[in-house]
């Protein structure tokens, strides 16, 4: 194959390049404006930081005052609660379970929404246009119209006396069908974005689909890839209800979400457990949001900005 | 055996981490190695379908064959034997409690999409002034990233009802206000309900509208500024008109969240109070109550209340497949 220098183009990259605007220095007329901001940004930082501290704080303290308290002398802050919640409720568990859960069913959503995304980009078929547009009506389709039918159908299903029902199996299966409308949707975007002249190019030199596929289109298609790796992670890190419904009330299999929302109605009053538990359960997702934010912010735009 | 293999569950995962891209480019590669063997013809109209199999396969056992049971399962009994009519959709829309689940849903929508579209045009436009505007997004982006259940912990926090720990009741009554039943006053918590929305979602409208805003071009924004409009002018006048696809975009988004809110409502009252929303009636319906059917016709309003943003999502779409 000949080396194909293939131009770094494509939809969402085009926005970025631009010149500074109207940024002018500090000046008073300016200040509502700054002051605006501030405001802002306290108003959405302001929870967070609440129970962050709380989660840092004794019971003790917890019940006589609330966590604005703890902002000033004496500090006494104890890692105690994290402590108890991962130890004692099952927690460590969930935490695991929630990377059982998200990674397979991530890697089946790229790969198989890849594989149609291709076929929708590059090949000429009957009714690919049709075909399409399902795709595009599925994407806003409530997952809660599946539920009872899906259910139905885990319970009824068993290989050699395994059941469905209940497993994390199930829930990576339902998860891949979720995503794939919103998957295929971005990455037939991306590709289709990507230069003709590359494909036709590796054609004449005797490429077939599959080696354009994977030497050319993937390779090509990373920072759409990666978004939607993001998203798709962050979906089911996240998810809730599939997990609740699919998964049932046997704790073992419990994510994260699941665990932690259950601990919301039995630790009731006890902030310090609950603060502690939540903050668990957001550190991957933060750490996964702030590294790849990049790819994050243009995969969400290249799917609703026109270019 | 099976079963001993997913009750390993670190070492199925590992295996199936491994086993999943294995198997799917194994399938690529088999399809491509049969296919090319075939004459011309037929491997040019088989390949495509051979590609979007796995995904059709998905999708028809995940999406199409549950909504299509679940349309007709609503016109069935409890239990699934005999077709009740429309029953299930009379108890629906009889029932008050149904119809105030209704009611919040419109509510959602309409204050949701409102603030959240609001909220974000207001700080995409402000940050585009400023030196910090990175800093601002990402602070405001931040809940993005976090779960439904984890915002509803950080909520609850701050609606508590005890002056000592709850941050609202301690700021309003550090002020000489009154203390307040943020969760349990109808139809006020419902708003409370839809601002740790706003919370969560407006990160989202307001990147996709800042993107949306640097698209306009500067020469055109100076050019009115010479003119001698003023900043009011120039955003109402100049960047508006503009942007309004962008805003559509973002409305039918939010709009969408709105109908199938879920998660804020089940971890912070659970529908108690008058906060209840056609998705937690549909979760109770079916689990607590058992009523397959009812919780089908449940589900199938909702679906009935998506279809307009879906034909608006595709006739949008068909346009942009135009100017391609």
């Amino acid at each position: 194959m000949t080396q194909v220098q293939a131009p770094i183009v494509v939809g969402a990259e085009k926005q970025l390049a631009r010149p500074q605007r109207n940024r002018k220095p500090w000046r008073p007329a300016r200040a509502p404006l700054h002051i605006a901001l501030i405001l802002i940004m306290a108003a959405w930082l302001i929870p967070t930081i609440g129970v962050l501290i709380a989660s840092f704080r004794t019971a003790a303290d917890t019940n006589t005052g609330g966590w604005w308290t703890a902002l000033v002398p004496p500090w006494e802050f104890t890692f105690q609660n994290y402590d108890y919640v991962l130890n004692r409720a099952g927690f460590w568990a969930s935490f695991l379970n929630s990377f059982v859960i998200t990674i397979p069913a991530t890697a089946l959503v790229v790969m198989v929404a890849a594989f149609a995304a291709y076929a929708f980009a590059w090949m000429n078929f009957r009714g690919r246009n049709v075909l399409f547009v399902i795709f595009v009506g599925l994407l806003v389709v409530p997952l809660q119209v599946t539920l009872i039918p899906v259910l139905t159908l885990f319970r009824d299903f068993s290989i050699g006396g395994f059941q469905l029902n209940g497993t994390i199996l199930a829930v990576w299966l339902a998860h891949t069908g979720y995503g794939l409308p919103f998957g295929v949707y971005l990455l037939r975007n991306y590709m289709g974005g990507l230069p003709k002249s590359v494909f036709e190019a590796a054609a004449v030199d005797g490429a077939g689909p599959a080696t354009s596929f994977f030497r050319l289109a993937l390779p090509m298609s990373i920072p759409g890839i990666a978004a939607l790796t993001i998203f798709q992670f962050l979906w089911v890190w996240n998810d809730l209800l599939i997990a609740l419904v699919y998964l049932g009330p046997v704790p073992e299999n419990h994510p994260l979400s699941v665990t932690l929302a259950n601990l919301t109605t039995n630790f009731g009053g006890n902030w310090q457990f609950l603060a502690a538990a939540a903050f668990v359960s957001m550190i991957i997702p933060i750490a996964v949001f702030f590294s790849l934010q990049r790819y994050f912010v243009r995969g969400m735009t290249a799917g609703a900005v026109k270019g | 055996m099976v079963q001993d293999f997913f009750d390993n569950r670190l070492l199925s995962a590992v295996v199936v981490v491994a086993a999943v891209p294995l198997v799917l480019v194994g399938y690529i590669l088999l399809i491509e190695a049969i296919v090319k063997r075939l004459p011309r013809r037929v491997s040019r109209a088989a390949r495509p379908w051979l590609w979007l199999a796995p995904a059709l396969l998905f999708l028809g056992v995940f999406l199409v064959y549950p909504t299509l049971a679940t349309i007709l399962r609503s016109f069935k009994d409890r239990r699934g034997e005999a077709f009740s009519g429309g029953e299930n959709y009379v108890w629906f829309f009889s029932r008050n409690d149904t119809l105030i689940a209704l009611r919040n849903n419109v509510l959602w929508v309409v204050v949701l999409t409102a603030l959240v579209v609001g909220l974000g045009l207001l700080v995409a436009v402000l940050v585009d002034h400023v030196k910090y505007e990175n800093n601002v997004k990402s602070v405001v982006f931040l809940p993005m990233a976090i779960s439904f259940v984890a915002a509803g912990v950080i909520w609850r926090l701050m609606y508590e009802l005890d002056t000592r720990t709850g941050t609202l009741n301690a700021a309003s009554t550090a002020i000489g206000g009154p203390r307040v039943a943020w969760l349990s006053t109808p139809p006020w918590n419902n708003l409370m309900l839809i601002i740790v929305g706003v919370w969560m979602m407006t990160g989202f409208a307001m990147v996709i509208l800042s993107a949306g805003l640097k698209g306009i071009p500067v020469e055109m924004l100076e050019a009115a500024r010479i003119d001698g409009a003023t900043e009011l002018q120039v955003f109402r006048q100049v960047i508006m008109p503009l942007l309004a696809p962008t805003v559509a975009v973002v409305s039918t988004t939010v709009i969408i969240f709105a109908l199938k809110t879920f998660d804020i409502v089940y971890v912070m009252t659970n529908g108690n109070f008058g906060t209840e929303v056609i998705a937690n009636r549909m979760y109770k319906e079916l689990f607590t109550n058992g009523q397959q059917g009812r919780a089908a016709a449940v589900a199938v309003v909702l679906l009935a209340a998506t279809v307009p943003v879906m034909v608006l999502n595709v006739k949008r779409f068909k346009q942009q497949e135009e100017v391609r």
